[in-house]
């Protein structure tokens, strides 16, 4: 059975699109080679700058015969059924075989279809796959029409066995498939012929090009390391540069350099993003000092002065573009030194959104609400209010300019400079975070009140101009902001009524977005105001009764039903975003539905807590009987309520109990109440439940011995009512009616 | 291409020896030695010769100097590397031939880099001006790390699909010639041969003028007046494409791109003049831009109605 081998060819392909591409190619073919009834045995796709290979070991020289049994019309059917049959399948009519079947005379065909050689489906499956090949961009070039990443200038195809190779025949675009490939650009650019993959890549080699990219990573990370090693140091790891690096060369060679004493000082972060996004350079730390000392750069071809020009010319280009770096730090070193005053002001006419204002209206709001936040989180308000005026500053110094990725972190460093302490310098770093679900979640009070700040912020005003996510759309990312809320408020353990934060915030948006100058606006704005600082009532009103007469209603109605709406709209957002992280840890849909019908459940953690308690709960045997228990005592209690047209709600009453099981839930509901009362005001959920859960025992031994319904209303009535007790005592904890089960 | 390596043998010796023997390769290429356009421009794109010429079907090669002023780059002569006003050696040929990687790389040799010492490479770099309404893919070339180069294949210009696809080569002049002349600061670089009766640097020629048009630049330019140069420019392209293709006076068909083109060109560097002194705001730059690339579409759009754009007799029939 013979191997396929198939390269091709071309200008440089971008770093970034070669491991993808290899994957295609190989899915592409083989997808397109099996369907033509071609298997095979194993198949391996490898990338380099200039060439794509697809290896395929164990392939059918042809593809079998086929054979198909078709039935078709009846005997006697009309003449066109017949004709239209004979066409499909390309018979005639005294091809045609008539069988006897339950249904009478019908005529069969027997379609034999030979099978194609390889190199004809291949050459097919081929053309197609590279006209039609998914690159995330292509071009045309020159006079032709053919797509491709960048021009593609030959294409290797053979087929080979132990008697040799052959060239498949194919020609694409003017393109013509043969048995010949380059080597490297500079080292080895002669054409040379190949007879399999094995003496393709040994050849490619022996040309100075290695084919597999893991095997240039391996190569590139193993001699940065030694390198590193040698002198004391180590290379900061960076798999992503890796990669990249990998995909630029074809014949890597590591050379190690040095960073000038005048650039060592400049923040590592800086070093190293410099460096990665424009050199492509890895960065070399002493692990003693933690500073960047030196770099690593990957060349693409040895030299008979073993890189020395090389070298000297990318420390060259490195101390220009350090030059830069340091010319952005001192200017911005400048302006931080006068408060950084100027940057604020310069954001003040920073579009941020066209209906949410400036990047200084939104510092403000942002400054306020971190303020209002602060005590609950621990944090002293006027450093949560400065460290929010401080967070955003850096956006427009010029490193941040430069190197976007450097926001927050360039922040902190300004931080002291511009007179702050340490606490509003972490704050601008940390107050973007956590960004993703397993980014670090800030902990320091006056950094988490920030952190809170800012995302609340964004989302209220995203909702507040009705630009929620929809779909898979999400272009201000905010469910990410809201994830980022949830992480902050649960690892941090913070108790906020998150409500209360969002109508504030909202009207503080209401208040921008009411400023278009006219009485009623401005009116508006002041009741807004009002309620921002001081709440729904006292202030509020009194400015209010001062502005207005009649109308009045109409504008508070206004405010009580058209923020609050929003809102709640918003929290039903959050309460989303927290079912999916909590089923990610666990806990099922219906437990967590059922803590959120209870009172205050915009107070996430106590949700959160809850939920925990109930879902631990609920895999124990008491979980099981407080359910069961629970659900018999509601179950009976309703259908009396729906007969009777009543809710039974009075305190039942001991001295009507019949029976000792009566007498004795009397007093397990006591026993039960008295711990449980003093375990909720402690949110001791599982001690609470527990004392709920040791209910079942005389539940079921109050239904063994006793008829709720008899014939003395007195005791039916108290019966229910007592009834009724368990499902208040043991509705304290969640609404037990949606758990399933 | 053969002799073309044979002049690598010796290292040039000045900023302009670097140009000639660049003017001198790409001659031997086969293509048109332009002179640099008259005019501001951002870089050696906008040059008529590349932008105009890379739309409609007609072949084309030249290649010329083109001095290129980025107002927000000045640094009063400062830095080593940053200038306000530099030059930029631009190639262009239609349809980009297919050794055209090759071609470059002799470009190179010409210009005295010896191909066994450096590391020469390409680096993804998609191309695209948003206020020419143009795109197209290549690379950016290094050497040793350091990008001397920006190559690229056109895919669209002024909205338009290029084709056939023009080859693009653009040098950064002054930093490959210090890379190849090994000086440090632009300002250090002999312009003309070190050893003649009155050699020059860069500095010589060009520090003055860096200081003046830095202070310029950032401080002084009138803002007013830039604004208002910027309206009239926009208003007098769009007149002079609004007028009929048949000329009154000779009866003649002549649709005037290129008078037109010189207008966008004007609007493009008083954009660049205007967000030196940091006037435009955020929002109000992506609407100038948007302006600007309305410009080059609509001169885009009337030079495909002339002969150099591919207009035949038979399009009027």
């Amino acid at each position: 059975m013979p191997d396929l081998l198939i390269e091709l060819f071309s200008e440089e392909i971008p770093a970034r699109m070669q491991k993808r591409a290899a994957e295609d190619l190989k899915k592409l073919v083989t997808d397109g080679l099996v369907e033509a009834g071609l298997t095979y045995a194993g198949a391996a796709a490898r990338s380099t700058p200039r060439r794509l290979t697809l290896a395929v070991e164990g392939l059918l020289d042809k593809s079998p015969d086929t054979r198909e049994d078709r039935k078709g019309p009846k005997v006697g059917a009309p003449e066109k059924a017949i004709e239209g049959f004979l066409r499909g399948a390309g018979l005639t009519r005294d091809q045609l075989e008539e069988r006897d079947t339950p249904k009478g005379p019908v005529y069969f065909a027997l379609i034999e279809k030979k099978g194609r050689p390889a190199a004809e489906i291949i050459a097919e499956v081929l053309d197609t796959t590279i006209r039609n090949f998914p690159w995330p961009k292509s071009m045309r070039w020159g006079a032709g029409s053919l797509r491709w990443v960048r021009p593609l200038h030959s294409i290797l195809c053979i087929l080979s066995d132990e008697t040799g190779a052959s060239v498949v025949p194919f020609e694409v675009d003017g393109i013509t498939a043969g048995d010949t490939t380059e080597g490297h650009r500079f080292m080895a650019p002669d054409r040379f012929a190949v007879t399999g993959f094995a003496d393709y890549e040994a050849k490619l080699k022996a040309a100075k090009v290695i084919l597999s990219p893991d095997e240039r990573a391996d190569h590139i990370w193993a001699e940065a390391q030694n390198a590193a090693f040698a002198q004391g140091l180590e290379i900061v790891e960076d798999q992503g540069l890796l990669a990249e690096v990998a995909g630029l060369v074809e014949w890597p060679v590591v050379l190690m350099g040095d960073i000038a004493d005048e650039f060592i000082p400049l923040p590592p972060e800086v070093l190293q993003t410099s460096m990665r996004e424009h050199q492509k350079f890895f960065s070399v730390k002493n692990p003693k000092t933690g500073l960047i000392e030196k770099f690593v750069t990957v060349a693409n071809r040895e030299t008979t002065d073993h890189g020395a020009t090389i070298l000297a010319g990318n420390q060259k280009v490195l101390s220009a573009r350090l030059a830069d770096a340091k010319f952005f730090w001192e200017n911005d070193l400048r302006v931080a030194e006068t408060g950084g005053q100027a940057w604020l002001d310069s954001l003040s006419n920073v579009t941020f959104h066209n209906k949410l204002g400036t990047q200084g209206e939104r510092i403000e709001r942002i400054a306020q609400l971190a303020r209002a936040i602060a005590p609950s989180v621990g944090a002293d308000p006027d450093l949560a209010e400065k460290a929010a005026r401080w967070a955003k500053a850096d956006l427009s110094s010029e490193m941040v300019y430069e190197f976007p990725e450097l926001q927050g972190l360039m922040g902190k460093y300004y931080a002291a400079p511009a007179g702050y302490p340490v606490e509003v310098a972490s704050a601008a770093v940390e107050h973007y975070s956590p960004l993703g679900p397993s980014d670090d979640v800030p902990s320091a009070p006056v950094s988490v009140a920030v952190a809170l700040a800012d995302k609340l912020d964004t989302l209220t005003g995203f909702w507040a101009i009705d630009e929620k996510p929809t779909g898979s759309k999400d272009p201000f990312a905010l469910r990410r902001a809201a994830l980022g809320v949830i992480r902050l408020v649960l690892d941090n353990d913070l108790r906020l009524a998150l409500d209360q934060l969002f109508d504030a915030q909202l009207l503080r948006h209401q208040i921008a977005l009411n400023e278009n100058g006219s009485v009623r606006d401005a009116l508006l704005h002041d009741l807004d105001s009002e309620i921002a600082d001081h709440g729904v009532i006292g202030a509020a009103i009194r400015t209010v009764l001062d502005h207005f007469d009649g109308d009045l209603s109409k504008h508070l109605e206004q405010v009580k039903d058209n923020l609050p709406d929003t809102s709640r709209d918003l929290l039903g957002f959050f309460h989303d975003r927290l079912k999916v992280y909590l089923r990610d840890k666990g806990i099922r849909h219906d437990v967590i539905d059922a803590c959120l019908a209870m009172p205050n459940n915009d107070d996430l953690s106590l949700l959160v807590k809850r939920a925990e308690a109930l879902s631990t709960f609920l895999t124990t045997d008491d979980g099981e009987n407080l359910l069961q228990g629970v659900k018999r005592a509601s179950n009976i209690l309703a259908q009396a309520e729906e007969k009777d047209g009543v809710e039974y709600s009075y305190g039942a009453d001991v001295k009507f109990a019949e029976a000792d099981e009566e007498t004795a839930l009397f007093a397990a509901l006591d026993k039960a109440e008295a711990a449980i009362k003093p375990a909720m005001e402690d949110e001791d959920f599982a001690a609470a439940m527990h004392a709920m859960a040791d209910l079942r025992a005389p539940i079921d031994a109050f239904f063994e011995a006793v008829q709720i319904n008899t014939d003395n209303q007195v005791v039916r009535r108290n019966r229910l009512n007592l009834l009724s007790r368990i499902r208040m005592i043991c509705a304290g904890v969640a609404d037990l009616s949606r758990i399933e089960g | 291409m053969g002799k073309a390596r044979a002049m690598s043998d010796t290292r040039p010796k000045s900023f302009q020896e670097i140009i000639l023997r660049l003017q001198s390769y790409w001659a031997g290429q086969g293509c048109a030695m332009l002179q640099p356009y008259d005019m501001e421009v951002g870089a050696g794109t906008f040059h008529p010769a590349t932008t105009l010429r890379s739309l409609g079907s007609q072949p084309w090669a030249a290649a010329y100097v083109q001095p290129s002023r980025r107002p927000t780059d000045g640094r009063y002569g400062e830095n080593p590397n940053r200038l306000q006003h530099y030059y930029q050696y631009q190639v262009l040929i239609k349809p980009s031939p297919p050794n055209l990687q090759e071609l470059y790389l002799g470009s190179l040799q010409a210009i005295g880099i010896d191909m066994d010492l450096h590391d020469i490479r390409f680096v993804e770099d998609d191309w695209e001006s948003p206020t020419l309404g143009a795109w197209g893919l290549g690379w950016e070339v290094w050497c040793d790390g350091m990008e001397v180069s920006q190559f690229t294949y056109f895919q669209q210009v002024g909205g338009y699909d290029c084709h056939p696809v023009s080859g693009e080569l653009t040098y950064g002049l002054e930093r490959l010639a210090m890379y190849i002349l090994g000086v440090d600061h632009v300002m250090d670089m002999p312009f003309n041969d070190p050893s003649a009766p009155i050699p020059l640097s860069y500095g010589d020629v060009f520090k003055q003028t860096e200081e003046e048009y830095a202070r310029w630049n950032f401080d002084i330019a009138n803002t007013d007046v830039l604004l208002k140069q910027f309206e009239e420019a926009e208003a007098e392209c769009k007149a002079i494409l609004d007028q009929a293709h048949v000329d009154p006076k000779t009866g003649k068909r002549i649709v005037m791109a290129h008078p037109a083109y010189d207008q966008c060109i004007k609007a493009s560097h008083l954009f660049n003049l205007l967000d030196a002194r940091g006037v435009i705001s955020v929002t109000e730059r992506q609407a100038y831009i948007g302006r600007v690339r309305a410009l080059a579409k609509l001169c885009a759009d009337a030079f495909v109605q002339t002969r150099a754009g591919g207009w035949t007799d038979e399009d009027a029939a």
